[in-house]
């Protein structure tokens, strides 16, 4: 247990502030996933041809590769991509991209795949009715969409939104490999020093599983109270 | 593009490794979730809840902590150095077949129960009725009944197997993502590398796609 000592001596403040930035992490992923599923969900439904393909090839890939190679793929190519654009402007040192931006950004982009189809298939199961009521009501499409066809949306969206949410914590779990400290992270770094990635492997094991236990708790709160009066 | 064309054959030397432990791994994940699928309906309590916690604890958490408790964490034990178990658990390829087939055979568990659940009473009654055994009702009525229920959602497990054995990269193992890898932290070029091995990736999951259409439309009875 002293393993687990705050201060100098133990591991427990490092892998506390490690579980946060976990949070952190998986939080900022799943907003910029949300983002992204907002423009890609209206790319999926519009009428045009092309802007569906751009829709069904970025949730095909993204869904279809696995995590760690996108996570790489931004890892190397991110600051690649802002060492290059420093070059145009004049600079040309190296540049090291943020950590925490390269993972949330890549885990967003995965975690936004999946978003993009739970929103779709939460707008198609709206009733055709809704739609058909608001256009009669002589209501503008912006005004239709933010205050009819959304937040039914979001309801019927919110059991998946909570799978999406466990895919993306559990994904943060493979940042690591850039280097980010979060709780895979520091429990290498801590298994390496202490020499017993056993119990740091299976404590971290213990943090994801209160963390995945207790946001399911949040998302059974949030169901409940959004479903009132259906 | 000429980095593309250099490195695809060694990619595609890789891709057989990527095939090789996503094969294995469903393959024992089967009847690990099989196992795990008939304890959940068992009546006995202390059967139930074990599946129970097994399935929560391994669905609960990523499997990138999983392999590391398996292949860094297991060594570290005394009995299990000592005892025949260590001839798997030395090397990062059983170790990380091991880490598949828990984690499959954990969601395939919760697939294979629910389509076993579903599978209405008028049936079986019927079946009884018919006079049936019990070993006839299972195979003939209830197991292509449930294969057919788990169709669909055993294809999604499926594929995200194929993309959970790129983890096998991080224990020194050399599949299609870890090959990638190499080559893009030896070249810089991740675009490329990233372009030939997502396609790789991706041709697999259609093949995948492909297969569970098929058989979709063989334990198709209507």
């Amino acid at each position: 247990m002293e393993f687990l000592y705050f201060g100098n001596t133990g591991w427990g403040d490092e892998l506390f502030f490690a579980t946060l930035m976990t949070i952190a992490v998986a939080i900022t992923a799943i907003f910029i996933g949300f983002f992204l599923a907002a423009i890609f969900t209206t790319f999926k439904l519009s009428k045009s041809k092309i802007l569906n393909f751009v829709g069904n090839f970025y949730t095909t890939v993204f869904r279809g590769v696995p995590e760690l190679l996108v996570i790489y793929l931004l890892f190397f190519g991110g600051s690649g991509a802002v060492m290059y654009v420093a070059k145009i402007f004049g600079y040309d040192g190296y540049i090291e991209v943020n950590a925490f931006l390269t993972g949330a950004i890549s885990i967003g982009i995965i975690s936004g795949a999946y978003s993009t189809e739970v929103f779709r298939g939460a707008i198609q199961s709206i009733n055709e009715g809704q739609f058909e009521a608001s256009k009669v009501l002589g209501l503008r499409k912006k005004i239709y969409y933010y205050k009819i066809i959304i937040p039914q949306m979001l309801r019927l969206a919110l059991p998946n939104i909570s799978n999406v949410w466990q895919i993306t914590l559990k994904d943060t779990s493979l940042i690591s490999v850039t280097g980010l400290v979060e709780i895979m992270r520091q429990s290498y770094v801590a298994a390496g020093s202490t020499r017993d990635p056993l119990f740091f492997y299976s404590f971290a094991a213990v943090l994801y599983l209160l963390l995945t236990f207790l946001s399911l708790k949040l998302f059974n709160k949030l169901e409940k109270n959004y479903s009132r009066g259906f | 593009m000429e980095l593309m064309i250099e490195s695809f054959p060694r990619l595609l030397n890789a891709t057989l490794l990527t095939i090789k432990l996503t094969l294995l791994s469903l393959f024992f994940g089967i009847f690990v979730g099989f196992f795990f699928a008939i304890l959940r309906t068992s009546k006995n309590k202390i059967l139930y809840y074990f599946s129970y916690y097994y399935s929560y604890v391994f669905r609960g958490t990523p499997l990138l902590v999983q392999i590391f408790i398996i292949y860094f964490g297991l060594g570290q034990v005394e009995w299990i150095r000592e005892s025949f178990l260590w001839i798997l658990l030395k090397e990062p390829y059983s170790c990380a077949i091991l880490a598949f087939t828990l984690n499959t055979g954990a969601y395939s568990s919760e697939i294979f129960r629910s389509a076993f659940e579903t599978i209405n009473k008028g049936v079986l009654e019927a079946a009884t009725s018919l006079g049936l055994n019990k070993i006839n009702i299972f195979f003939k009525v209830k197991l292509p009944m449930a294969i057919k229920q788990s169709l669909p959602a055993y294809g999604n497990e499926m594929i995200l197997m194929l993309k959970g054995t790129s983890l096998a990269s991080t224990v020194t193992l050399l599949d299609l993502t870890g090959v990638a890898k190499h080559i893009i932290s030896t070249t810089f070029r991740p675009i490329e590398v990233f372009i030939v091995a997502g396609s790789i990736y991706l041709l697999m999951t259609f093949i995948i796609h492909n297969i569970i259409k098929l058989l979709e439309k063989r334990y198709d009875y209507k």
